[in-house]
C-alpha cells in the first residue's frame, strides 16, 4: 500500500502536555494515574486527568465551541510547534486539500450532562443553554479543529468507542488514495465526563485503584483523557503508516470475542497490507485495558498471530484508558518507540497473570524498533490494528 | 469516483420502504407523512432485539431492506449526525439523579457505533465497520467514506444514514422532528454491468438542492440531518440521468452524478 508518513505530531495526556511529557513518562516507567479528584461526587476509582484543561480558553470568535473536549483539543494543538507544522502543510498542499479525520467517543457530552443536572425540573432545556452542534454533537471537535486551523478539506469524526481514533489512519489513507484529499490531519480527543465514569461503573468495569493491565489481580480500567494529532502525507521517507486492519467481532455489544478471533484478523490484515511477517514486528502496543475479559481475549489473539514471540506492552497503566483518543495516543507511542529506540513498560504491573501466554515488557528499555503495531478494540466489537515503520527511500 | 448502487433502503414517516416510496419520491403521488412503528429486525437474537431502541431499529430496518436476505459479508459505514439522543436523554436524566442510576444497557447503547454493532452481530458479519458524524453533512460524508472504501479496497459497502427524533427535553437545543433512515449498497464500478451509477463530483460553494416543488417532502428533508439525502433518493426514484447537490460542510455542497 502507498505509504503515509507522519510529517508532524503532538500529544497530550495524563503524563502532561506535549511530546516530551509522554516520552519521559514512558521512558521513566511512570504512572500518571491519581485517585479521582473531580468536583462531582463520583465512583471510587482512579483517573488519568490532564492538568490545566479547565484553564484553557477558546478564542472569542469560537466561544460557542466551549466544552472540555474542545479545550483539550486546543491545549494539545498548541504544543510542540504543531501549529507551525500545520501552516507548513497548508503551504505545501493548500487548505482545501487537507482532510480532517478525528476520533472521539463522547465529544462534548459533558455540556448536556451539566444542563440536565443544573436544570432538573425543566421539561425543555432553554434555547441557548449551550450550542449543541458545536459541543455535544459527535462532529463538534472535528468542526472546531478544522475551523481553528483554517483547514478546508473533507472532515468527519469517527466514533466507534475505543477504536475511534485508530480507525482515522485507515480513513485518511483511503481518502488520500481515492484522491479526496492530498494530506490529512488525523487525531483523537476524549475528555473525562460522567457518562463514561458511571457507564463503565454500571458495567462493573472500573478498577477501584490504578488499572493493572496483564496483572493477575487486574480488576478493570482507569479512565483517562487525552488528545493526539498527526499530519499524514505521502512521502518516500520518515516514520509512517504502512498497514491497517479492521474487523467486527459480531459477538457482544460490550464484551470481546473470548478467543480474540477477529482481533487477530485485524492484526493479520494489518500485517498483510504492510507486507511484513509477524517476526518483522519489533514492538506491539497492546490495547491492554486491564479488564479480565479484554486482556484475556487480546492474549489469545496475540498468541494466534505472534505465537508469544514478540516484544509488547500496554501503556494504559501510565495514562489510563483514554477511550476515543486511545487509538491515536497509542499509535503515536508506537511511532515514538520507533523514533527514539525504546520500548515502554507497564508501571502498574505487579504479578503477570500466569494464565496469559503473551509475555510483556514490565520495565521500559532502550531498544531499536523499526516496525511497531498498535492495537485498539472497542465496544460493539470494533477492532483496528495499525502497523507503523521506518519508510526508507 | 464511480460506484454502482445495488440496493436501497428507506424508512421515515410516510416513506415506509424504498419500493413503496418510489411514486412519492418521483413526484407521481402525494407525500402524506404518518407515524410508523419501527420494527425490531428478526435476524437478531431475541435478547438483542429487546435492547434495541427505536433509532437502532430504523437504522437496521433500512440496512436490511437495502441488503435483502442475502448473507453477504459487507463492510459497513454508519453515518448519523446525532447518534441516539433518546439514549443520551435517559443517561443524562439518570446522571442528574442523586445516586446516578445509569443502566449498563443504556451505556453500551449510547456508543455511536451501537447500530453497527447490532447489525454485525445479527448478521454474523465480521467485516470492517465505521460509524461517523459530520453534523448536517453526515450523509454526504458517509457516502464519500463508503465510496473511498469501495474504490480503494475493491469491495462492496453498505452505507446506512440515520437520525432519530429528539426527545422533548433536548429538543430546543437540537430540533429533529421526524425519524429518518436510508441505506445504499455500493458496488465497485465495472463498465459492463447495468443498473444505477453514482459518480462523486466536486465540492463547491453552490447551494445544495431543495425539494421546493413538494413542501411536505422539503419539510422532512429539513426536519432530520440524515434526510438531507432525499434529493438523491428522489433523483433515483425518477430514474433518469441527472446530478444532485447535497449539503456538505460550511454551506458548501457536493455534486453527485447519477447515471442509469
Amino acid at each position: 500500500m502507498k505509504l503515509l508518513s507522519i510529517a508532524d505530531y503532538t500529544l497530550t495526556n495524563a503524563f502532561g502536555a506535549g511530546r516530551t511529557a509522554s516520552l519521559s513518562g514512558l521512558r521513566g516507567g511512570r504512572s500518571a494515574l491519581r485517585p479521582i479528584d473531580l468536583e462531582e461526587p463520583t465512583p471510587k476509582t482512579w483517573i488519568g486527568r490532564v492538568d490545566g484543561v479547565e484553564d484553557v480558553s477558546l478564542p472569542a470568535s469560537l466561544a460557542g465551541y466551549d466544552c472540555r473536549n474542545n479545550r483539550l483539543a486546543l491545549l494539545a494543538l498548541e504544543q510542540d510547534g504543531f501549529l507551525e507544522g500545520v501552516r507548513r502543510a497548508i503551504a505545501r498542499h493548500g487548505a482545501t486539500r487537507i482532510g480532517v479525520f478525528l476520533g472521539t467517543s463522547t465529544s462534548g457530552i459533558e455540556r448536556t450532562e451539566h444542563a440536565y443536572a443544573s436544570l432538573p425540573d425543566q421539561k425543555h432545556l432553554p434555547v441557548g443553554e449551550h450550542d449543541h452542534a458545536l459541543t455535544h454533537n459527535m462532529a463538534a471537535t472535528g468542526r472546531f479543529v478544522r475551523e481553528w486551523l483554517g483547514l478546508r478539506g473533507p472532515m468527519h469524526v469517527i466514533s466507534t468507542a475505543c477504536s475511534s481514533s485508530a480507525k482515522v489512519f485507515a480513513t485518511a489513507w483511503r481518502h488520500i488514495q481515492a484522491g479526496l484529499c492530498d494530506a490529512a490531519l488525523v487525531g483523537g480527543v476524549d475528555s473525562l465526563c460522567l457518562t463514561t465514569l458511571y457507564g463503565f461503573n454500571a458495567l462493573e468495569l472500573l478498577a477501584s485503584g490504578p488499572c493493572r493491565p496483564w496483572d493477575r489481580d487486574r480488576a478493570g480500567i482507569s479512565i483517562g483523557e487525552g488528545a493526539g494529532f498527526a499530519l499524514l502525507e505521502p512521502a518516500a521517507e520518515g516514520i509512517g503508516l504502512i498497514g491497517y486492519g479492521e474487523s467486527s467481532d459480531a459477538y457482544h455489544m460490550s464484551t470481546p470475542h473470548p478467543e480474540g478471533l477477529w482481533a487477530a484478523r485485524a492484526m493479520q490484515d494489518a500485517l498483510d497490507r504492510s507486507g511484513l511477517s509477524p517476526s518483522d514486528i519489533d514492538y506491539v502496543n497492546l490495547h491492554a485495558t486491564g479488564t479480565r475479559a479484554n486482556d484475556q481475549a487480546e492474549d489469545q489473539a496475540m498468541r494466534a498471530v505472534f505465537g508469544g514471540k514478540v516484544c509488547c506492552s500496554g501503556t494504559k497503566g501510565g495514562t489510563g484508558h483514554t477511550l476515543g483518543a486511545a487509538g491515536m495516543i497509542e499509535a503515536l507511542f508506537a511511532c515514538m518507540a520507533i523514533e527514539h529506540g525504546f520500548v515502554p513498560g507497564m508501571p502498574t504491573l505487579g504479578q503477570p497473570d500466569p494464565s496469559l501466554h503473551t509475555p510483556v515488557v514490565v520495565n521500559a528499555r532502550e531498544q531499536r524498533v523499526d516496525y511497531a503495531m498498535s492495537n485498539s478494540f472497542g465496544f460493539g466489537g470494533s477492532n483496528c490494528s495499525l502497523v507503523f515503520g521506518r519508510i526508507e527511500a | 469516483m464511480k460506484v454502482r448502487i445495488a440496493g436501497v433502503g428507506l424508512i421515515a414517516p410516510g416513506l415506509e420502504g424504498w419500493q413503496a416510496s418510489i411514486p412519492v419520491l418521483a413526484g407521481r403521488a402525494p407525500y402524506s407523512p404518518s407515524p410508523f412503528e419501527p420494527k425490531a429486525p428478526a435476524f437478531c437474537p431475541p435478547n438483542e432485539r429487546r435492547r434495541m431502541t427505536p433509532v437502532i431499529r430504523i437504522a437496521l430496518q433500512a440496512a436490511l431492506e437495502a441488503m435483502g436476505d442475502e448473507h453477504v459479508d459487507l463492510s459497513t459505514v454508519f453515518a448519523s449526525s446525532e447518534g441516539d439522543l433518546g439514549v443520551i436523554d435517559h443517561l443524562c436524566t439518570a446522571l442528574a439523579e442523586p445516586h446516578r442510576p445509569v443502566s449498563p444497557t443504556q451505556f453500551h447503547n449510547s456508543v455511536h457505533n451501537a447500530p453497527a454493532g447490532y447489525w454485525h452481530l445479527g448478521r454474523k458479519s465480521h467485516a470492517a465497520s465505521t460509524s461517523l458524524s459530520a453534523g448536517e453533512a453526515s450523509f454526504a460524508s458517509g457516502l464519500m467514506d463508503a465510496m473511498s472504501l469501495v474504490h480503494t479496497e475493491a469491495r462492496s459497502v453498505l452505507l446506512v444514514a440515520y437520525d432519530g427524533s429528539t426527545p422533548e427535553r433536548l429538543h430546543p437545543l437540537c430540533p429533529i422532528d421526524q425519524p429518518f433512515a436510508c441505506a445504499l449498497v455500493l458496488q465497485p464500478w465495472a463498465s459492463r454491468s447495468g443498473g444505477v451509477w453514482l459518480e462523486l463530483g466536486a465540492i463547491t460553494a453552490e447551494p445544495s438542492d431543495t425539494l421546493a416543488a413538494d413542501p411536505a417532502l422539503e419539510g422532512l428533508r429539513l426536519a432530520n440531518p440524515s434526510a438531507r439525502a432525499l434529493p438523491l433518493l428522489c433523483a433515483m426514484a425518477i430514474g433518469s440521468e441527472r446530478s444532485v447537490r447535497l449539503p456538505y460542510l460550511d454551506g458548501s455542497s457536493v455534486t453527485l452524478g447519477l447515471a442509469v
